[in-house]
């Protein structure tokens, strides 16, 4: 009562915000056997699910693979999902699953996700190079896609993984750690090696002076 | 602190993670060394440009076939 503010035109809810408030109601009704809610959640993560497994398997095929698994899994688990957590980070461990298996088949001597692992010189890397403000902008958003793509697919999966879980599908460390079953500790070493691998991999697109 | 000393407390930084007194002792370092400044803005900004991309569109083929799938699938297991 008596807000000072005036503003004839509400705000428009972020993508993220609309998803966080109709969610439980989709979800509900899915449950239930509402085959079209369940389709509505779909389309609504697809293209997140499918970027998912490409990046984890780095093949279109076995991509396209786990995630149709993955969505059919989620449907019919769906009876055992209690709500604990969003649905999104829920579907996101089932399609981890299913893209690590297509990973492992494919590559069978694949260094186990739960082993520990050389994370390398423990001294920060030298760099004496700037960015400059906005690098990203140097490239169209189909280019910038595909560098990205490009140099998280050069990663080791063990990074790769633990990368697109926590700063691409924005779960929490211990979502992570839940997920690929490896212990906090080791997952914060796993995501900052990614990360500083990642850096270096994209100075050659971002350095100030160009893009050779 | 040293150049080492922040690499050590470098994930928990990025994350805002840090308890307030070590994170002004790495703010401190950051201010004097202009190599683990470059390093720590350059990786906040990998995980920003990661963070913000945007998914691209399922080629068409593949949507069409996860939508089949679906509905083959779905319908068997409701029935």
């Amino acid at each position: 009562m008596g807000s000072p503010k005036v503003s004839p035109v509400p705000p428009t809810p972020l993508p993220s915000q609309v998803v966080k408030d109709d969610e439980p109601i989709l979800v509900a009704a899915a449950k239930s056997g509402d085959i079209a809610a369940f389709e509505t959640l779909v389309g609504r993560y697809e293209r997140k699910i499918f970027r998912l497994t490409n990046n984890i398997t780095q093949n279109k095929e076995d991509a396209e693979d786990a995630m149709q698994e993955a969505f059919l899994k989620a449907f019919e688990h769906l009876g055992g999902f209690q709500g604990n957590s969003r649905f999104y980070t829920w579907l996101v461990r089932i399609a981890v699953n299913q893209a690590l298996m297509k990973l492992r088949r494919r590559r069978p001597n694949l260094v186990s996700l739960d082993e520990e692992i050389d994370t390398g010189e423990d001294t920060i890397p030298r760099e004496v190079e700037d960015w400059g403000p906005s690098p990203e902008e140097r490239y169209e958003q189909t280019e910038l896609g595909s560098i990205l793509s490009d140099v998280i697919g050069e990663l080791d999966p063990s990074f790769r993984v633990v990368f697109q879980l926590r700063d691409i599908e924005e779960l929490s460390t211990e979502e992570t750690a839940e997920a690929l079953g490896l212990s906090i500790p080791a997952v914060k070493s796993r995501l900052l090696r990614a990360r500083l691998k990642l850096r270096q991999k994209l100075n050659r697109y971002f350095q100030r002076g160009g893009n050779s | 602190m040293k150049c080492k000393g922040l690499f050590a407390e470098l994930a928990d930084y990025l994350d805002e993670m840090l308890d307030p007194a070590l994170r002004v002792e790495i703010e401190e370092h950051l201010a004097k060394c202009k190599n683990c400044r470059v390093v720590v803005n350059t990786t906040k900004k990998t995980i920003e440009i990661f963070c913000n991309s945007e998914p691209v569109a399922l080629p068409e083929d593949t949507r069409q076939r996860l939508h089949s799938a679906l509905e083959k699938r779905l319908r068997r297991v409701q029935a």
